[in-house]
């Protein structure tokens, strides 16, 4: 049994966190392209699963893969360089950050919202056959829990008693839509009418993440698949550009560019009662108005939690040491990079 | 006439629809923002955002069509089709022969498509090869906003079902949302014509399987959709200032497929060049190639179109998508005047 070792997972949480702000900072500097979902905010629900891992488990990620993979050692030179598009990246330049591939880890991402419960459910088949008392761990958001494919393969899991953990990062929105709009019934209560071992846990305590991922691993590693509910909330919303956390951030900027439309649609002569138009306008407005909240309320912060409890010294040398290895990479990665563009050009 | 954006267009044919036919309902995910103004509009029973459940909603389209609603269902990237993909190949397309002709399915599947951003091959797709080859499923491509505008309304009246692919490089709030995302930092090669340009006033329809011959040319007929029908519009002008005359034809619909109009411009420049932004194999291509052969012509024929699964880097990308360099090459080689 792996021993708890809160400095270690202190450590963990901070380089997936640094990672995620290099990626952000590299992304607006335009030298990452396409969509960008960040893991920010769900560090302590994959460290605390993830620090249960052995070697032949795998690991089926959704469009927010670099913190798993930054948690499972994948190098984070080859990762920045994928996102780069260099032929040196990870996958060749070819996958990018939404379909990041490493074999060797057993590790594979999509992004196909709820695609990670099949796969998941297909590599613990595998393990079955290839690799017992090995298990293969899915990520996914609560969104995906609507996912047909995805409730299909919780109920495979229980039927073929496969080694999953099914890890569902639940922070209340699925992509712009509140969960409430759209999600009927308890989560908890679903994953546990399939008949998977199912717990709820505050996401953003490392700690209890820990300690219920212990259980759970241990179940799917006898053949019991189990979930996870873990809360947790995106810092940066669903991915940067975020129309709805741009509104929040920016609004007159924003404003400037939806009023008009708005405005036009609510006057305009034909269409619904007056009454309705009031009351979706209401509706888009506490939209925003609950994402403001919910950002307040929920955003907090499992590294800030998990410091508390850390001795100083402790922290200010993990901090360098983490910095450094960030730094390190990233001089490595935009060197290698430059190099490849500067042969294009010559 | 009146200038406008291509999504703008779009949402005009909408709301000009839905406010003279009740039956046309939009859902979704995240349509109270994404149509946040016909949501203010028509109410949020008409507009109404779904769950991340893409083979409910869709499934849940054709059963409404069936009952008598007409509706529009958004699933934002045709790639996730693939979630959703009986609803369309086994339900929506079979349901009028099954009954003998006695019930359509009248719905509009609306989906962004496309490439040119880096975001890879599970959001760049277009599939309307694939889509086209399904019997009883009309496949909708404008490249310019009063297209745009004229086959949404001819969509929202047709008696089947219809999916409407709108490209992310002329969709503003797409390219937005997916690619630029607030950021000075990064460029994208927008054909502005495209983007933006003048819509008829009051909009008019324009039946589907009606193609729209751009310029005819006796040297070479290039046959294309969407974003490609002005990356092949630049390769004309630049051919016609060498003295070779060049056809160009919008097929605006993959499926109707307007095969008289491709054949008559062919019969005449014995050239063919299709510039496919959907993959080159088994697809649109290929039918217009075998459509020249079963009307007994005998053209000189090539293709540029996506070549493989879309990489994620932007200069990777750039090399598989049709691009000015490689449709100016193909004419040339295909006009015997370069290799």
């Amino acid at each position: 049994m792996k021993q708890y070792d809160r400095g270690n997972l202190y450590h963990q949480m901070l380089r997936v966190r640094l990672f995620e702000e290099m990626i952000q900072d590299l992304w607006d500097k335009g030298l990452i392209s396409g969509e960008m979902h960040l893991g920010i905010g769900e560090e302590g629900v994959i460290i605390g699963v993830l620090d249960h891992f052995k070697d032949g488990d795998a690991l089926l990620l959704d469009h927010r893969s670099t913190p798993a993979l930054v948690a499972r050692g994948v190098s984070l030179r080859s990762m920045l360089l994928e996102m780069f598009g260099s032929k040196n990246g990870l996958c060749a330049g070819q996958g990018g950050h939404m379909h990041m591939f490493s074999p060797e880890h057993l590790a594979a991402s999509s992004g196909i919202v709820g695609a990670s419960g099949p796969l998941a459910a297909g590599f613990a088949l595998a393990a079955q056959h290839l690799r017992p008392g090995r298990v293969a761990v899915a990520f996914f958001g609560e969104g995906a829990m609507n996912q047909g494919m995805l409730m299909e393969s919780m109920n495979l899991a229980v039927a073929w008693k496969l080694p999953v953990i099914f890890v569902c990062k639940d922070n209340n929105w699925a992509i712009t839509t509140r969960r409430s709009w759209v999600t009927g019934g308890n989560l908890l209560e679903r994953a546990h009418s399939f008949g998977l071992s199912a717990r709820q846990v505050r996401g953003t305590d490392v700690t209890a993440v820990w300690k219920a991922a212990r259980k759970a691993v241990a179940e799917a590693r006898r053949g019991h698949p189990a979930f996870l509910l873990a809360r947790c909330s995106h810092k940066e919303g669903h991915f940067l550009g975020d129309p709805l956390l741009l509104m929040l951030r920016k609004p007159i900027q924003q404003m400037v560019q939806i009023a008009p439309g708005l405005v036009k649609a609510f006057f305009h002569r034909h269409g619904a009662a007056i009454a309705t138009r009031m009351q979706s306008v209401g509706t888009i407005m506490s939209n925003l108005g609950v994402m403001g909240a919910g950002h307040w309320f929920m955003n907090q912060d499992p590294l800030v939690r998990a410091r508390r409890r850390l001795d100083p010294d402790f922290l200010q040398r993990t901090e360098s040491e983490v910095r450094q290895e960030m730094e390190h990479a990233r001089t490595s990665a935009q060197n290698e990079w430059g190099k490849e563009c500067a042969q294009w050009q010559s | 006439m009146a200038v406008m954006n291509f999504a703008d267009a779009i949402e005009k044919a909408l709301s000009t629809a839905m406010a003279t036919d009740p039956r046309i309902v939009i859902f979704g995910e995240d349509v109270h923002m994404l149509r946040r103004n016909l949501y203010v509009q028509f109410g949020p029973k008409r507009v109404r955002p779904t769950p991340i459940s893409e083979s409910a909603f869709l499934g849940a389209a054709v059963g409404a069509a069936m009952a008598g609603l007409r509706p529009v269902v958004e699933i934002m990237m045709i790639d996730f089709i693939g979630v959703a993909f009986d609803a369309i190949l086994n339900q929506a397309s079979k349901v009028e022969t099954f009954s003998g002709g006695k019930w359509q399915v009248p719905m509009v599947v609306r989906a962004s498509c496309g490439g040119g951003y880096g975001d890879a091959g599970q959001h760049e797709q277009n599939l309307w090869g694939m889509l086209a080859g399904i019997p009883g499923l009309a496949v909708v491509v404008p490249s310019d906003p009063a297209d745009a505008a004229g086959l949404m309304l001819s969509a929202l009246t047709y008696p089947g079902p219809v999916v409407y692919l709108e490209h992310k490089l002329l969709s503003d709030y797409w390219l937005e949302y997916l690619g630029r995302g607030n950021r000075p930092t990064v460029q994208f090669d927008i054909p502005a014509a495209g983007a933006r340009g003048e819509v008829p006033e009051p909009l008019t329809p324009i039946p589907l399987g009606q193609a729209r011959v751009l310029l005819s040319g006796s040297d070479l007929t290039i046959a294309t959709l969407g974003v490609s029908v002005h990356r092949v519009l630049v390769v004309a002008s630049r051919l016609k200032s060498q003295g070779i005359s060049v056809g160009v034809i919008d097929l605006r619909t993959v499926s109707p497929l307007d095969r008289a109009t491709v054949i008559s411009q062919v019969s005449t420049s014995q050239r063919l060049l299709v510039v496919d932004e959907d993959y080159r194999d088994f697809g649109l291509s290929c039918e217009l190639a075998a459509s020249m052969l079963e009307a007994g012509l005998n053209p000189r024929y090539a293709r540029v179109a996506t070549e493989g699964v879309i990489p994620y880097a932007r200069h990777m990308e750039e090399q598989v998508l049709p691009n000015v360099e490689r449709i100016e090459q193909a004419a040339l080689s295909l006009m015997g005047t370069h290799f």
